[in-house]
């Protein structure tokens, strides 16, 4: 249930993402979902691409600092407190996210957002007791 | 006024017969005592007798910094363990600092030496000096406030830091006599004024600033602010402390060596040949009359010029150039010296970092910055914020306990840092030159 998930440590300064799709478009690697975090300093762009390790392999060699990070992919009821639900069952069991953000697709009716966890494996656990559905990663990767 | 005429206004004739006198003294004391100096004064085939005349220094082998570190802490001492009443020591991280020992007659060379300064730069002993050198193993304020004693005049060991104390003081007090760096003045100029205290309208008259690189402009600055007349001091650790050479009130053209004490060489930085008389290089000193830890030809690093013709003061003594640059890559932020791989050092004892990085410094308002870019490697790497700052926090921390400096850390990318022929351009100091 666990999804690879791409870091890249940018400074804040313009062009430096362009960089990125560039390089990105140019290996033929498609983003499945972003979310950007910054500082005044640098930034830290987290993706989901079809292609983790030939994404890896072209920013690296781009002499890009690159990072996996384990996160996971979760249906979301696409209706009022259906986030809510989620969020309220992992405060109750003590889990941390770390961050989250939404993906660009639908899963049948429900939405999917990627979560990062202070404890990903007792998270997969108590989703899957409550019986939340979560994509893997090579579905997702091809959504 | 001139604190000591005998040895301040001695014709150069005079002068040179006791500097010739003591320096053949001080080599045959290192060449029996300190092994170090014998050894390397044997393999150039050099014995105390051949130093017959003034220019036969140039006979002598060089001391450089990193000869006191290998000796760290005492190996070069001249003197018993029982005869050193003080030790001072340069910044430095663990084990890489200089360590420097004086014995009594020492300490009261010094005291002498610091007197003439404040002789030099107009005080009598009415005066009261507000000293802000920083007390301690910085030679700075133990230095200065011994002068001040031997002087006559009244000292105030206020020390280092908490700025609007000092402002508070200045105007409660009354001091006339202000010691400290250029740019702690201005600082401390400015933190006043945000209390309603005019440093101007205070009874300040005299400011005797060293320990770090300043521009004319600063000076005028300084002058024009603190409403007094600003007085350029000398000197280094290994050598003495401050005091070693200082600005005469009268002329502020060149700073007077304490030439008794200290014999003076300009030097080719590259060849380490003598240059003539008037050239610019690098400084040299030996010192004449030091027991506890006496330098043979010590080299600076500093860049400056002799100048032997007779100053409208009175004075006899040579006089150098206000220092303008040196011939290494030391850094002087606020006083303090940095060497980029003391830096180098911090940052490697972190995991994950690179030795790819790049000191920024530059100078905001009246005070010096210095901004640590160091490139983000792999396993440093976080895809969270918090982590990433909790390392610059952690290297900003490392590097006030180490170097007692504040540094404003920046991760940047891989080869973020410009890169010239392959190798890193380390330093860019945006302050403005002299």
């Amino acid at each position: 249930m666990k999804v690879d998930q791409l870091s890249i440590f940018l400074e804040n300064r313009a062009g430096r993402l362009a960089e990125v799709t560039r390089i990105l478009s140019e290996t033929g690697v498609n983003i499945r979902a972003l979310s950007l975090a910054d500082t005044s300093d640098f930034g830290i762009l987290r993706l989901i691409v079809s292609d983790f390790e030939k994404a890896k392999e072209a920013l690296k060699a781009s002499g890009f600092t690159v990072g996996r990070t384990t996160v996971v992919a979760v249906e979301v009821p696409d209706h009022p407190g259906g986030l809510h639900g989620i969020l309220e069952m992992l405060r109750s069991a003590g889990i941390n996210v770390e961050y989250m953000y939404a993906f660009v697709q639908q899963s049948g009716s429900h939405a999917v957002i990627i979560f990062r966890f202070d404890r990903t494996d007792q998270a997969i656990e108590l989703l899957q007791q409550h019986a939340i559905n979560m994509v893997p990663g090579d579905k997702l990767y091809k959504m | 006024m001139i604190f000591d005429v005998e040895h301040e206004t001695m014709p150069r004739e005079d002068l040179e017969k006791l500097q010739l006198m003591r320096l053949q003294n001080m080599v045959a004391r290192v060449y029996e005592n300190v092994p170090f100096y014998r050894k390397k004064l044997d393999e150039r085939g050099v014995r105390p007798e051949h130093i017959k005349k003034l220019e036969d220094v140039a006979l002598l082998p060089f001391t450089e910094k990193q000869d006191l570190r290998n000796h760290y802490p005492f190996g070069l001492f001249a003197v018993s363990r029982e005869n050193i009443v003080r030790i001072h020591s340069s910044s430095g991280t663990t084990g890489k600092a200089t360590v420097v020992g004086y014995t009594k007659r020492d300490i009261k060379t010094w005291g002498q030496i610091v007197a003439r300064a404040f002789g030099a730069a107009g005080a009598t002993s009415a005066d009261f000096v507000h000293n802000a050198y920083g007390y301690g193993l910085f030679t700075g304020g133990l230095g200065i406030h011994n002068g001040v004693e031997e002087f006559g005049a009244t000292v105030i060991p206020i020390s280092g830091g908490n700025t609007r104390r000092q402002a508070m003081l200045l105007r409660d007090f009354g001091a006339t006599v202000i010691t400290c760096t250029p740019s702690y003045a201005l600082h401390l100029y400015e933190a006043a004024k945000e209390m309603g205290i005019d440093l101007k309208e205070l009874p300040l008259r005299i400011g005797i600033f060293g320990a770090e690189p300043w521009t004319d402009a600063m000076r005028a600055d300084v002058e024009a602010k603190l409403g007094i007349t600003a007085i350029d001091i000398y000197g280094l650790s290994e050598v003495m402390g401050p005091g070693v050479a200082i600005e005469c009130a009268h002329v502020k053209k060149g700073l007077h060596i304490q030439e008794d004490h200290f014999l003076a060489e300009i030097i080719d930085p590259e060849t380490g040949e003598r240059l003539p008389a008037g050239e610019k290089g690098e400084l040299v000193f030996t010192t004449l009359t030091k027991e506890g830890l006496p330098m043979l030809r010590y080299r600076t690093r500093d860049l400056s010029r002799l100048n032997t013709t007779p100053c409208r003061c009175g004075r006899t003594t040579a006089r150098m150039e206000r220092v303008t640059g040196r011939s290494d890559d030391m850094l002087i932020i606020r006083g303090v010296n940095v060497f980029p791989s003391q830096i180098e050092t911090i940052l490697l004892e972190t995991d994950g970092l690179t030795p790819h990085y790049q000191l920024i410094v530059d100078r905001q308002g009246t005070l010096d910055t210095l901004e640590v870019r160091v490139e983000v490697g792999e396993p440093a790497f976080s895809d969270q914020i918090k982590n990433l700052q909790r390392l610059e926090t952690k290297l900003e921390k490392n590097i006030k306990e180490f170097l007692g400096i504040t540094a404003k850390v920046k991760l940047v990318e891989p080869k973020g840092i410009e890169r010239s022929e392959g190798k890193a351009k380390r330093i860019i100091d945006l302050r403005e030159k002299a």
